[in-house]
């Protein structure tokens, strides 16, 4: 092979975490030994100058959601901010107080969200909530016709992620923040994969409380943000923690100056180029898929066809298994929906969830691109992934089964 | 998940892959013994051929197929080496510790140790029954 002109393994793990952007660093910088003060201290130089760097982040993250910059709030991340949004609202509106015997409220949301999502709802369960999670169909979409049918008298909130972070997929989320304004229902979006690479606009797209991460976008890690809508509603939220009173209350604590001051920075990056950056990635996953597809029999992308981010592509392919699958390309650092992957030893609930079967959800690679992900990268992977799944298929009993025309879902497994 | 050197040295280079035939040819053949153990939905699925000289009742050539993990398949892998030439007693006595302590299977993969164990008595158990032989043993 001719040298390349990249080194490996190379990065195909975008939606797990992306780099930071060396604008971002830079931008960091001098808020850890120059501009150190804490932006509590209001009667000296230091706190101001600490206070000025994050007003403008601030002003950074609000202009990329089309929101206010009051109704911005920082946070450790997008799983602290799911839980604020998820746990603050229930317990801010919710119907019935614990112990009356009555259900606490309502709260709608999906089997194939993060677990930072799914988890607070499962915690709001055992306090006394009922929680609806819907199916979605196996394109993995979320339509707002199915939260109206899931929509009752005492439903206090709706938590959709906008797009999934394992297949990529889109919910309607203006639709059903449509939806969820006409019923006067909270409506939450874990926007974490989609905030940064898509245009978000919280006003148009109908949304009340949204979570996004600084890691995700070339930001720092540690370090996110929860949009809550001020005006038509108003939504309140109960915090979570006891404090000093910073962020409003909503969140106490000391605010982590040089990560807020990156994630702003992250921002403006992102608002500038997302949409160059957009159609490079979306040209790339679909060579990436296509090429892929073309070139190895029984394999299939998940997910909507259409309907997905563009810097994620999810891939099962039949009668190989993921964990040998990315051993097999160790010089490509991606993910797998494989339970041999997962210290659960349980496939991808995700991938389980769209009903596409336990044997294929085993077999799938997540790759998702980033923002210097290059053609040459792209290729090298193509070619190395269907020379994998070529030889581990010529391992494979299932795949000479399958030639020889054996139906593998009428033979009788033995339960192991 | 980081893999010791055999593991790695058996996934890289598995020995004997393969078969004696197609599914249906080896159905019927007296001198070969198949286990197919696993299920596709559990992520592993384990073919283990053997082929018994009738003269001597000892195991002349074994073959395997494996969709796994890097430890199923080296787990595979090590029992067609260590059946080769042993009788189908000897192979009994092949016990899943044993491929554990050989491979350095991490505790979360021993799973596919008894695996390669199950597929060995499937084989033996198989190419017993074809011969009309008993298939208690002394060994279990």
């Amino acid at each position: 092979m001719a040298t390349k002109p990249f080194k490996t393994p190379i990065y195909l793990d975008h939606a797990a975490t992306t780099p930071c952007d060396p604008r971002v660093v830079e931008a960091m910088l001098p808020y850890f030994t120059e501009v150190y003060g804490n932006t509590g201290s209001r009667n000296h130089r230091f706190g101001w100058e600490a206070e000025a760097g994050t007003d403008n982040a601030r002003e950074q993250v609000a202009a990329l959601l089309g929101a206010d910059e009051k109704e911005v709030v920082f946070t450790s991340g997008s799983t602290e901010s799911n839980n604020l949004a998820i746990k603050g609202a229930a317990y801010m509106y919710e119907k019935n107080p614990a112990g009356s015997g009555k259900p606490r409220g309502h709260i709608i949301s999906c089997i194939i969200e993060h677990k930072a999502v799914l988890d607070p709802c499962k915690r709001l369960q055992k306090e006394g909530f009922e929680v609806t999670f819907l199916e979605p169909g196996r394109d993995g979409i979320v339509t707002a016709e199915m939260v109206k049918g899931a929509l009752r008298e005492d439903t206090i909130l709706v938590s959709l992620m906008w797009a999934n972070n394992e297949i990529g997929t889109i919910n309607e989320v203006p639709q059903i923040g449509a939806l969820c304004h006409e019923r006067e229902v909270i409506f939450h979006t874990d926007a974490t994969q989609w905030a940064g690479k898509m245009p978000v606009d919280v006003n148009k797209d109908n949304i009340d409380l949204l979570s996004m991460s600084g890691h995700k976008i070339y930001g720092p890690k540690g370090v996110g943000a929860l949009y809550v809508r001020r005006r038509r509603p108003r939504v309140r939220l109960q915090a979570l923690a006891d404090g000093g009173g910073q962020e409003r209350g909503f969140r106490p604590g000391t605010l982590n100056v040089p990560g807020i001051v990156g994630l702003g920075k992250a921002c403006e990056i992102a608002l500038a180029e997302m949409d160059r950056d957009g159609l490079r990635l979306l040209a790339m996953r679909r060579r990436l898929e296509d090429s892929i597809t073309s070139r190895l029999d029984t394999c299939q992308v998940n997910g909507h066809r259409e309907k997905r981010l563009p810097h994620i592509a999810n891939i099962s392919f039949g009668f190989v298994e993921g964990e040998s699958l990315m051993m097999a390309i160790k010089e490509i650092a991606c993910s797998s929906g494989s339970a041999c992957t997962s210290a659960s030893l349980e496939p991808s609930y995700v991938l389980k969830g769209l009903g596409i079967g336990d044997d294929l959800a085993h077999s799938s690679l997540r790759l998702s691109l980033g923002r210097w992900t290059t053609d040459e990268q792209v290729d090298y992977a193509i070619d190395k992934i269907v020379q994998s799944v070529q030889k581990l298929r010529t391992l494979s009993p299932l795949y000479d089964m399958h030639k020889e025309g054996i139906d593998l879902s009428k033979v009788v497994w033995g339960v192991h | 998940m980081a893999y010791g050197p055999k593991i790695i040295d058996h996934y890289e280079n598995p020995r004997n892959v393969g078969n004696f035939g197609t599914q249906s040819d080896v159905k019927t053949r007296k001198d070969i013994g198949v286990g197919l153990v696993g299920a596709p939905e559990c992520g592993d699925v384990m073919q283990l051929q053997i082929k018994v000289d009738p003269a001597t009742g000892r195991i002349e050539d074994a073959k395997f197929k494996c969709f796994g993990c890097g430890s199923a398949i080296a787990s595979s892998s090590l029992a067609t080496e260590w059946l080769k030439g042993r009788s189908l007693d000897e192979g009994l006595a092949i016990k899943n510790t044993q491929i554990v302590e050989e491979l350095s299977l991490p505790p979360v993969k021993i799973h596919c140790s008894v695996l390669a164990e199950d597929a060995i008595r499937a084989a033996i158990a198989d190419y017993r029954v074809k011969n009309g032989l008993a298939v208690e043993t002394a060994t279990a």
